[in-house]
């Protein structure tokens, strides 16, 4: 698996940084398209990040063993968020095969050897124990200086996933141990534990140290947000919320909105000074223990330099619609920080590009973006009779996993052009169907509104103007009944014979 | 790079949140996403659902109906809330006039932000009045 001899420094059409989940769905597309790519990594091994995190075993992303599709399938992808794509049907749906049947969410060991597994049967090569140490332009590329030498490239894929702990600038917060620097759960037996922050990496502090410690106060200045009243993933996660219950049943646990003022050590433990939000006033906190829960930022080295823009307090590098950097054309993002590409994000909602189950599709569209700007090469593009466009890009709002796990952000696009006639262009990014200038085309995505009723969007492109139209919801997501067709049918009028 | 300390800062000097305290304000960082935008890049869309609430940070966006520029945004003003408010798409495209950076609530969370902050309420009220005094001026 660790080849010392792959990839040796040199140039290199594409170069890649990271084999992570990101790196190696990258890496996997682009070598099945046949673009030559050095694919480097500072770890002795893929997945290296799940050799650590998440802290308390397990991830916050579920994987079906038995479900309503067939394991190795394009509809299984539905309910296997953790998985890498393939086109070979025996590379598919892997880390079920790792799961041993103890919990719906696989321990970061069983995603890890999933992973591995990927690597090693699709044939990744990586360059391991090579570490990216700088960046700078040269003629119309770039050169990635590393602990090995110089790579020299056209397009540079960082996914390097948002790992570095990032601290708000709250006065003695800098002395404050990181989620990262979390101890052993039997650390914190019978103490007062004070956790900064109440997304994720918070509440799942919390859950893992609630059998132990004395009493937990999570704190930050707004009011905690909950996947299952947000109806995304853009809120604490359903499995770690038994704090918030111990919260609300009064069990001892306190959520708190404030605002944190500064954080002061007392001998052996720590004094929090804080000011309500949601209801004012001065709050002091007398604690064993503190841990910031902050979240990450990107290592992105030395791009700002470069000219690449960053934002969310610049832990995300600004990126197009395919995953580019918005500033620096030919930098390009795979992997947890292509939420920085941020789409129309309909409702409020975000995409899910945070996770494996959305960036895994980012990557595919990024490789077949890549193949085509930058190689110049076609995709295949398969025509499409005018009776088979209706129950087509309906099939597809129904179950296509690209639509259902990025939401309002991936869709089905279908050309009606005068000389190719009807094709099927595969998945895009909506952002860029309905920003960009194109064919007559529709594209169709999934979307949840903002009384969380799922349905089919379908965007229709016509002599340049994009319009919307939005299909009805079916109480079992079925869209594939007689009112749908009509109703399609009817938008793509003129375009059907 | 701007830290949330600066976007305290930037919100701080805001009509819209001049009674806000530096609690409240924290709050309202936290609670709006940062967002950042290339020169063209739509961020309203005429016509489509599902937008949402936007504040200028950095930089100036172009309000563009069918095509034609109406007017320019610049830091402190804000844009999307009568597509909410209304419950109905955008009548305009919103279009970053240059390297744009703005505060993002989603759509549906304004309602309840404005119901628990009067004071911003008001302070809308202020600036819709305006926008109409401007609108209408002939009229008075």
């Amino acid at each position: 698996m660790a080849e010392l001899g792959a990839y040796p420094p040199g140039d290199y059409p594409v170069v890649v940084l990271g084999t992570g989940p990101g790196g190696l769905q990258t890496s996997y597309f682009l070598a099945g398209a046949g673009v030559e790519h050095a694919l480097l990594s500072a770890d002795e091994r893929p997945a290296g990040m799940f050799q650590r995190f998440p802290f308390f075993q397990r991830l916050i992303s579920w994987t079906k063993p038995y479900a309503p599709a067939e394991r190795g399938t394009r509809e299984y992808e539905r309910y296997d968020w953790n998985s890498m794509l393939a086109a070979d049907p025996g590379h598919l749906a892997l880390v079920a095969d790792f799961m041993d049947g103890a919990s719906y969410f696989p321990s970061r060991a069983e995603m890890e050897k999933g992973l591995v597994s990927f690597a090693e049967r699709a044939g990744i090569r990586a360059r391991y124990g090579c570490r990216w140490e700088a960046t700078r332009r040269e003629g119309d590329g770039f050169v990635v200086e590393t602990s090995d030498g110089e790579y020299r490239c056209r397009a540079l894929v960082v996914a390097v996933g948002m790992t570095e702990p990032w601290r708000p600038d709250i006065p003695g917060l800098d002395a404050v141990p990181h989620y990262v620097d979390t101890e052993k759960a039997k650390a914190y037996a019978g103490q007062r534990v004070f956790i900064i922050g109440k997304r994720n990496s918070g509440f799942e502090l919390a859950d893992g140290l609630l059998p132990w410690a004395r009493q937990l106060i999570l704190a930050s200045p707004r009011p905690a947000r909950l996947s299952v009243v947000t109806h995304s993933t853009a809120g604490a996660r359903a499995r770690y919320l038994q704090p918030y219950e111990d919260f609300i049943l009064a069990g001892g646990t306190f959520v708190v909105d404030a605002a944190i003022d500064r954080v002061e050590r007392t001998g052996a433990g720590w004094r929090v000074f804080a000011q309500g939000t949601t209801r004012p006033g001065d709050m002091v906190f007398e604690v064993d223990r503190v841990i910031a829960a902050t979240g990450f930022s990107t290592p992105l080295r030395d791009l700002s330099e470069l000219g690449v823009a960053t934002f969310h307090q610049g832990r995300l590098p600004a990126q197009t619609a395919f995953f580019e950097s918005a500033s620096v054309p030919g930098i390009f993002f795979a992997g947890s920080i292509t939420q920085g590409s941020i789409g129309l994000k309909k409702y409020g909602r975000p995409s899910s590009s945070a996770a494996v189950h959305g960036f895994r599709y980012n990557a595919r569209v990024l490789a077949g973006h890549l193949v085509e700007t930058l190689f110049g090469r076609a995709t295949e593009r398969p025509p499409l009779t005018p009776d088979e466009v209706v129950p087509f890009l309906l099939a597809e709002a129904t179950r296509a996993p690209e639509l259902w796990h990025q939401a309002s952000y991936l869709c089905r696009v279908v050309s009606f052009g005068p000389d190719r006639g009807i094709v099927d262009e595969g998945i895009q990014p909506l952002a860029h169907f309905v920003d960009s200038a194109g064919p007559d085309a529709v594209a169709v995505a999934v979307e949840t509104d903002a009384e969380n009723d799922t349905h089919p969007a379908v965007y229709v492109r016509r002599e340049a103007r994009v319009d919307e139209h939005l299909l009805p919801s079916d109480p079992l997501n079925e869209y594939e009944g007689g009112e749908h067709r009509s109703r399609l049918a009817a938008v793509l009028h003129g375009w059907l014979g | 790079m701007q830290g949330r300390d600066q976007i305290e800062d930037v919100l701080a000097r805001m009509a819209l949140f001049a009674d806000l305290s530096r609690a409240q304000l924290e709050a309202v960082a936290h609670t709006f996403e940062e967002e950042w935008f290339p020169e063209g890049q739509r961020i309203l869309r005429q016509g489509f659902a599902g937008t949402g609430f936007y504040l200028v940070l950095d930089g100036e966006a172009a309000v563009v109906i069918d095509g034609q520029e109406r007017a320019r945004l610049g830091r402190g003003e804000f844009f999307g809330e009568i597509s909410v408010l209304l419950g109905e798409p955008p009548t305009a495209d919103v279009v970053a006039a240059g390297p744009l950076r703005c505060l993002h609530l989603p759509g549906p969370e304004l309602e309840g932000f404005l119901t628990a902050h009067p004071s911003v309420s008001f302070r809308m009220l202020q600036a819709e009045a305006r926008r109409l005094h401007t609108t209408l001026g002939w009229r008075s």
